[in-house]
């Protein structure tokens, strides 16, 4: 036991970092798992990128790959399945924002008006249980319900109404794969709206009565400006994550619709990347959606910051 | 002794009383807003109730068909909707199957051994990284969340786990995804808030670091720590993807999930389970009850942990939500 360790909290003086190292090196110590696991698992796949600028022989290996500079890209760029995952991504992206993103800021506001806390709590029991469900478990029981054999088409045949399957038509695919988002996950949204709406002060609602207004006034004047900054926050998040609408999700259901409806970028690099051999090829797909993403963050951001929001970080 | 048994009974029966009186309190519509009209309470109602039943019913179904008899599963012509004929026949012919036995046992251990792995690696750091100006903080934590918003992508990180000879590999299913930086914050945002008059204490008395994580901080944030090890958990029991990539082709080695996507989503055949009927050689689907059976497997790990964290859920979560 190093019994000579300063306090901790060292006042403003900055301490020599050699007995700092030395008070803080259990510390220091504690974190090198995690630090291991990171550089193994995130950073080194980072220099894997190069890559994508190979054509990689799984033989060689990424040191003796032959470099070919931007071919992957060109070969990508001209590539019309890409083309096609890449604008499906971006219409899902597009119908989950329209459809989606409204759900769990109006079951938050349904859910804080309701007086009793014993609902309100069995209320929010319900709703964020399929966010613990897995992908493979939702879709099942969307088949078990909508499909082919499924509780609906069960009923239609008993009622000689004709079949309707919804699980494997690609054209519907998009308001297929975004009802099963909103049954998985608008439940579990409603969390952060939740927060934003108990942070609100009544008094604010007390005094707008006394001064006459309504409910739909008081919801225009008071509840909707105290969400704004988290409804800011969600967009910002949802714009930079435009080219991830998940994977397993579409990688379950490829199968039943088609590639044409159901590719999207993530398994576009999976399929052209893993399941065909072409390493190099999905790396490039990989490494464009990774540039895109990450200039639609800052692109959100910047956007965010000139509504006058904070957004993912402050200005 | 009768005597202090009632007196118990009606300090119980006061305590009650006076718990039910603050939810009536805290339930109570203010003074000051308007009744609703009774179109807007039916249309509250409405939407609430049908938002339940979409997430309740096909459990519902899903849960009695799984318990139902071959009878009742061919008068309903499929899916049991109301109880005709009940038995447990289902899980008995389940239980002796010895693919969905091996891949109960496959996922149990994998979720087992990843969450410890997971809880044990994400607490000491996220401890290494709580104590205010402890060296090298700003550096680790900037490494930490970098890896949120740059990834080398799949294919990278699919090459390296290779490459480590991890194909075929238990620890492929585990390591590589083994960390959730955002866990680590919000055990970091909680160890952070632990009272520093009780750590100083505890230093004065001559406790290390390593003793006051075990002996401090981590008896007073048992909340957190239950969410996070909940969602580790669910990660690892949800997982198939890393499967698919890492062991697509032995099927003694497949999870639970993997099970359910191949046999019950894609409808193809359960191999080597004679004595349930499934054929080896000819694909042939398991009846609709086994499948609805191996369904509700997957779900009762869930159901069981669920109400445990359930009440912690809101105050974690909503820290990392808002510190995240």
């Amino acid at each position: 036991m190093s019994t000579a360790a300063p306090e901790r909290p060292a006042g403003h003086t900055r301490l020599n970092w050699r007995i700092r190292l030395r008070r803080d090196k259990s510390l220091l110590l504690m974190t090198v798992p995690a630090v291991v696991l990171l550089l193994v698992f995130n950073y080194v796949p980072l220099f894997g990128i190069v890559t994508a600028f190979q054509e990689y022989d799984p033989l060689v290996g990424v040191w003796h790959s032959e470099w070919v500079g931007f071919d992957q890209f060109q070969q990508l760029f001209g590539d019309p399945a890409f083309w096609a995952a890449l604008k499906n991504t971006l219409y899902l992206s597009f119908v989950q924002l329209v459809l989606f993103f409204p759900v769990p800021i109006a079951l938050a506001l349904l859910l804080n008006s309701v007086l009793s806390e014993r609902i309100r709590n069995f209320f929010q029991s319900v709703v964020y249980l399929p966010h613990f469900f897995s992908w493979v478990l939702a879709v099942t029981i969307f088949q078990q319900m909508l499909g082919g054999a499924g509780v609906l088409n069960q009923f239609l045949r008993q009622h000689d109404i004709g079949t309707w399957d919804i699980m494997t038509n690609p054209h519907t695919f998009a308001l297929l794969v975004t009802s099963q988002a909103v049954w998985k996950e608008a439940g579990w949204g409603i969390i952060v709206f939740l927060a934003a709406l108990s942070a609100i002060n009544s008094e604010l609602y007390e005094a707008a009565a006394a001064d006459g207004a309504g409910r739909v006034r008081r919801m225009w004047h008071i509840t909707l400006p105290g969400l704004r900054g988290v409804i800011v926050l969600m967009l910002v998040l949802r714009l930079g994550n435009a080219l991830s609408v998940g994977f397993e999700q579409f990688l379950i259901q490829r199968d039943a619709v088609g590639h044409e409806a159901a590719d999207v970028l993530d398994t576009f690099s999976f399929y052209y990347g893993i399941s065909t051999g072409g390493y190099s090829y999905g790396a490039a797909a990989g490494l464009f959606k990774s540039v895109v993403s990450l200039l639609l963050i800052w692109g959100a951001n910047r956007l965010a910051h000139a509504f006058g929001e904070d957004g993912l970080y402050r200005k | 002794m009768t005597n202090a048994l009632t007196i118990g009974s009606r300090r119980e029966k006061r305590r009650r009383a006076a718990v039910a009186a603050r939810r009536r309190a805290r339930s109570a519509r203010p003074p000051w807003e308007e009744p609703p009209t009774a179109v807007g309470r039916a249309a509250k109602g409405l939407t609430l109730g049908g938002t339940l039943a979409v997430i309740l019913v096909p459990l519902w179904i899903i849960v009695l068909t799984s318990f139902s008899t071959p009878g009742a599963i061919n008068r309903a012509g499929g899916l049991v909707i109301w109880p005709d004929g009940l038995t447990t026949d289902t899980y008995r012919e389940m239980l002796s199957d010895p693919t969905v036995v091996t891949a109960l046992t496959v996922s149990l251990g994998i979720t087992a051994v990843g969450t410890a792995v997971s809880m044990a690696v994400s607490v000491l750091c996220a401890y290494g990284l709580s104590r205010p100006r402890s060296f090298g903080q700003r550096f680790v934590l900037l490494l930490l969340i970098v890896t949120m918003f740059v990834s080398g992508g799949l294919i990278p990180s699919f090459l390296v786990v290779t490459g480590l000879g991890g194909y075929d590999q238990w620890w492929a299913l585990i390591l590589p995804s083994a960390l959730s930086v955002f866990n680590i914050l919000v055990l970091r945002a909680f160890y952070q808030e632990t009272s520093s008059e009780l750590i100083d204490a505890a230093r004065m008395d001559g406790a290390g670091d390593w003793r006051i994580l075990w002996s401090v901080v981590l008896p007073t944030s048992r909340a957190v720590t239950a969410v996070t090890a909940l969602f580790y958990a669910v990660g690892y029991w949800n997982s198939f993807f890393n499967v698919m990539l890492y062991m697509p082709t032995d099927s003694q080695k497949w999870p639970l999930q993997y099970v359910l996507l191949t046999y019950v989503n894609r409808a193809n055949g359960l191999p080597g389970s004679v004595n349930s009927g499934f054929g080896n050689t000819q694909v042939q689907t398991a009846p609709l009850s086994l499948q609805m059976a191996v369904v509700v497997l997957t779900l009762v790990p869930l159901v069981i942990v669920y109400p445990f964290v359930q009440k912690h859920l809101r105050t974690g979560v909503l820290t990392g939500a808002i510190k995240g």
